[in-house]
């Protein structure tokens, strides 16, 4: 067993993607680390498990990565994305750090690949992970143990003691037994606080219990909340967070990619009362997958109904959820739980509605209504060709934003604005210093990797001084 | 596999998952193909998210030795012989008993004066302790009888995961080299996953070992064969003739092939394994570890006393494998090539 008793020169709290690249870049530099991970072995690696890629700034093609992506595109992608809401002094950071950090992440034993069929055309900006975000976890596990750093699971670190700024130690369930672990300097990247439902309801109410955690269940905000208990500043709006319309068959937690459904474009989506709410052809999925968590966790019941006959079936990516067909939109309202004559009616408006063009699911195409509210933009066809095929959607949440605020050496402010001593942050429990609103793939995962290193990179030289 | 198909994490590890990225229903023929397509590299377990102790329990290296493991009675030519797949870890061995028993008995009746006798390795030695007709007789019933039961199993799993004719070299050529370089035994090029999350080359290492000693062994079979109906010189041959050079090569290939093969097996992670399938696999390595040290210890004895013994002993192993072959584990080679080539049929051309 790991010993929890003697004085580390790093403590890294989480056991995720920011939290590995802290330990690792520490390591690196000379330092003795632990790591503490809640999680057991099995479920190790928080969301960076469900994981696939991370958006990375580069200037000529690379072997995973075509063309290029400058930091002026990548900044007026996040620009367009959080709608202005980032702090562009660190965004920069992140855009910067990432052609760096795919080149690390493979001197560490991540492999990459091509890009994969069916994701959203990311081949420009994302690098891919063969096998996924758990097989480059199982990646930056092998290395740490080959360098040394130890890692303690099944540990949930409940409080740190801050005083003057300063951590003093942490006090942590290990196995079950209460332990208190002392480090010279601390990262904490244990994740936002999106599997703890009591604490969603503070914000959103009943609405919360309607939702699907699409991740780890361990990401409970305990730390994140003791850390603004004692003072530090936090950063973002706590109703804020990377929420996706996913199929509402999906487990309560960690049902991770299968649940998700890209077919919104080629549907309507109507609420529980049969209504439409939401322009679906606004523009391409990967600029709006994201809205949809938030559109559906804001309707009613916080569930809707994505509807389209057989022309659309093949046009997107399966949930690992059967379709629910039906022959006629009377029965399907009947499978779904849905009033008849109000899909019925809601259907034949939006058929009426519709304007001849030429359908292209590839791009922004002219397909669109007329005269209905609220419009269908692109996309639109009408519904008229049986099988007609229903899914059940809800919000599905990734990560909340609400966060310590840091500066850009990922040391951790007090609400005062001064920095802590030695208490530093990476991952989600910061993306929201980057991530004001909204979300573009890939996103996470680099702030998580550059202010990881970043972490690593200052905790390693607190330890030298 | 539908929960596969809506993930697609693992594309990049083998030619499985886009395979079955081009189905949205999978019919059963689909699933032999997909099946034997797999080379159970394991690594595809390891980066699951759904793996157990996920409440999905996605297994798919187990799920698909298992399915390979029911192919291989379903295939099987003549259907009658489909139990011996059940057990086939004693069938395998029981036979390999019962063909050595057989040639020694034969030996021992037939000449049982050569058996012990010491004699040196000069042209003719073998033949006087089995007769001529009788080793090349039964070997070639044995081995004919066994082509014929492969390729009606071939033929079989070819209807069955869909028919058709293959007439493009392009696709011909591609399986070829698919089978020759175990490229999809490599997790996307860096290995297998054995006893943990750690990617290694060791066991395609071996498989090569085994699978070109192998061929060597068939190649100095052949020319041995050329050797004595065409040149008109008897076996036992000098130590450095080519059947000798051959066999003593391949002979070693196998023995490290299998040995390395075997320590892997007993130290992997059993969680994505299949029980169903590793008696075949243990029963094989063992046949074929066999052949092959019978072979060499023939070759280094083959001056003694030992000699008759050795002789028996070895050719009671290769032909309890001949026998065997279209009952052991060996199909694995028939409908795994078979899988590629359709696999290099159907991929699309880039």
């Amino acid at each position: 067993m790991t010993n929890l008793n003697e004085l580390y020169d790093v403590l890294v709290i989480g056991g995720g993607n920011a939290a590995l690249c802290a330990a690792i870049t520490a390591r690196q530099t000379g330092a003795s680390v632990l790591v503490l991970e809640h999680a057991p072995r099995e479920f190790r690696g928080g969301n960076s498990r469900h994981t696939r890629n991370l958006r990375a700034m580069h200037l000529q093609p690379t072997a995973t990565l075509t063309d290029s992506y400058t930091e002026a595109d990548y900044w007026k992608d996040l620009l367009d994305v959080t709608g202005g809401k980032t702090d562009e002094h660190l965004a920069r950071i992140t855009i910067r750090g990432t052609t760096e950090v795919v080149r690390w992440m493979e001197a560490q034993g991540a492999h990459f690949q091509l890009s994969l069929s069916g994701t959203l055309n990311l081949s420009r900006t994302n690098a891919f992970f063969l096998g996924g975000g758990k097989a480059l976890m199982n990646a930056y596990y092998l290395t740490a143990e080959r360098l040394g750093i130890k890692v303690a699971y099944n540990t949930e670190v409940k409080s740190l003691r801050l005083v003057d700024g300063a951590v003093q130690d942490a006090v942590a369930i290990s196995e079950g037994v209460p332990v208190t672990v002392q480090a010279k300097s601390i990262v904490v990247a244990s994740g936002g606080f999106q599997a703890n439902i009591e604490w969603l309801r503070e914000y959103w109410g009943d609405a919360a219990d309607n939702f699907v955690i699409r991740g780890t269940p361990f990401a409970k905000g305990v730390l994140l909340r003791n850390l603004l208990d004692q003072g530090v500043a936090p950063i973002g709006d706590p109703k804020q967070c990377h929420a996706v319309a996913i199929d509402a068959r999906a487990p309560k937690f960690d049902g991770g990619i299968v649940t998700r459904l890209d077919c919104i474009p080629f549907s309507i989506v109507v609420d529980h009362e049969a209504r439409r709410f939401y322009d679906e052809g606004e523009d391409i999925w990967p600029k709006r997958y994201a809205i949809w968590g938030r559109l559906v966790a804001m309707r009613p019941k916080q569930i809707a109904y994505a509807i389209m006959d057989s022309k659309s079936e093949k046009l997107f990516m399966p949930s690992m959820y059967p379709a629910i067909r039906a022959n006629s939109i009377g029965e399907l309202a009947q499978k779904l739980g849905l009033d008849e004559n109000a899909l019925e009616k809601t259907v034949r408006e939006f058929n009426a509605a519709v304007q001849p063009g030429a359908f292209n699911s590839g791009s922004l195409d002219n397909c669109r209504t007329a005269g209905i509210n609220p419009p269908k933009t692109h996309w639109a066809r009408v519904i008229d060709t049986p099988p007609f095929i229903g899914y059940p959607l809800r919000p599905g949440i990734t990560f909340t934003y609400l966060g310590v605020k840091v500066d850009e050496n990922a040391r951790v402010l007090m609400s005062n604005g001064q920095p802590c001593a030695n208490l530093f942050a990476a991952g989600e429990i910061m993306a929201g210093n980057i991530l004001g609103e909204g979300y573009m793939a890939g996103i996470g995962m680099a702030i998580g990797s550059v202010f990881g290193r970043i972490a690593g990179r200052e905790t390693g030289k607190f330890a030298r001084n | 596999m539908v929960i596969c198909n809506s993930c697609r994490y693992c594309e990049g590890f083998c030619a499985v998952f886009p395979a079955m990225e081009m189905r949205r229903s999978f019919s059963s023929g689909d699933l032999s193909y997909l099946a034997n397509l797999c080379h159970d590299c394991r690594g595809c377990y390891y980066a699951c998210q759904y793996a157990p102790p996920h409440e999905f329990a996605l297994n798919l290296p187990q799920t698909l030795a298992r399915l390979r493991a029911e192919t291989y009675a379903e295939y099987v030519w003549p259907r009658l012989l489909a139990g011996l797949f059940q057990r086939n870890g004693t069938f395998v061995s029981l036979l390999t008993s019962l063909a050595i028993a057989l040639v020694l008995i034969l030996a021992a009746s037939l000449r049982s004066s050569a058996l012990f006798t010491p004699r040196h390795a000069e042209p003719g030695a073998f033949y006087a302790v089995i007769p001529e007709l009788a080793m090349v007789g039964v070997a070639a019933a044995t081995f004919g009888f066994a082509m014929l039961a492969l390729a009606m199993g071939f033929r079989n799993f070819w209807r069955d995961t869909g028919g058709g004719p293959v007439a493009q070299t392009r696709s011909l050529l591609q399986a070829f080299s698919d089978v020759l370089t175990l490229r999809n035994l490599g997790g996307g090029g860096h290995g297998c996953n054995n006893r943990d999350e750690a990617f290694s080359q060791n066991r395609r290492y071996a498989h090569h070992a085994m699978f070109y000693g192998f061929m060597l062994c068939f190649a100095s079979t052949c020319t041995a064969a050329f050797y004595e109906h065409v040149l008109g010189l008897v076996a036992p041959y000098p130590l450095f003739s080519l059947p000798v050079l051959l066999g003593t090569a391949g002979g070693l290939g196998m023995l490290i092939g299998t040995a390395g093969l075997i320590w892997v097996k007993v130290q992997a992670d059993p969680a994505p394994a299949a029980k169903a399938m590793l008696s075949n696999d243990y029963a094989l390595l063992a046949q074929l570890f066999l052949a092959a040290a019978t072979g060499l210890l023939l070759l280094i004895l083959r001056d003694t006393r030992m000699m008759g013994v050795l002789l028996a002993l070895h050719l009671g192993v290769t032909l309890s494998f001949f026998l065997a072959l279209p009952y052991s584990k060996f199909v694995h080679g028939i409908y795994r090539s078979a899988a590629l080539l359709r696999n290099a049929a159907e991929r699309p051309t880039k």
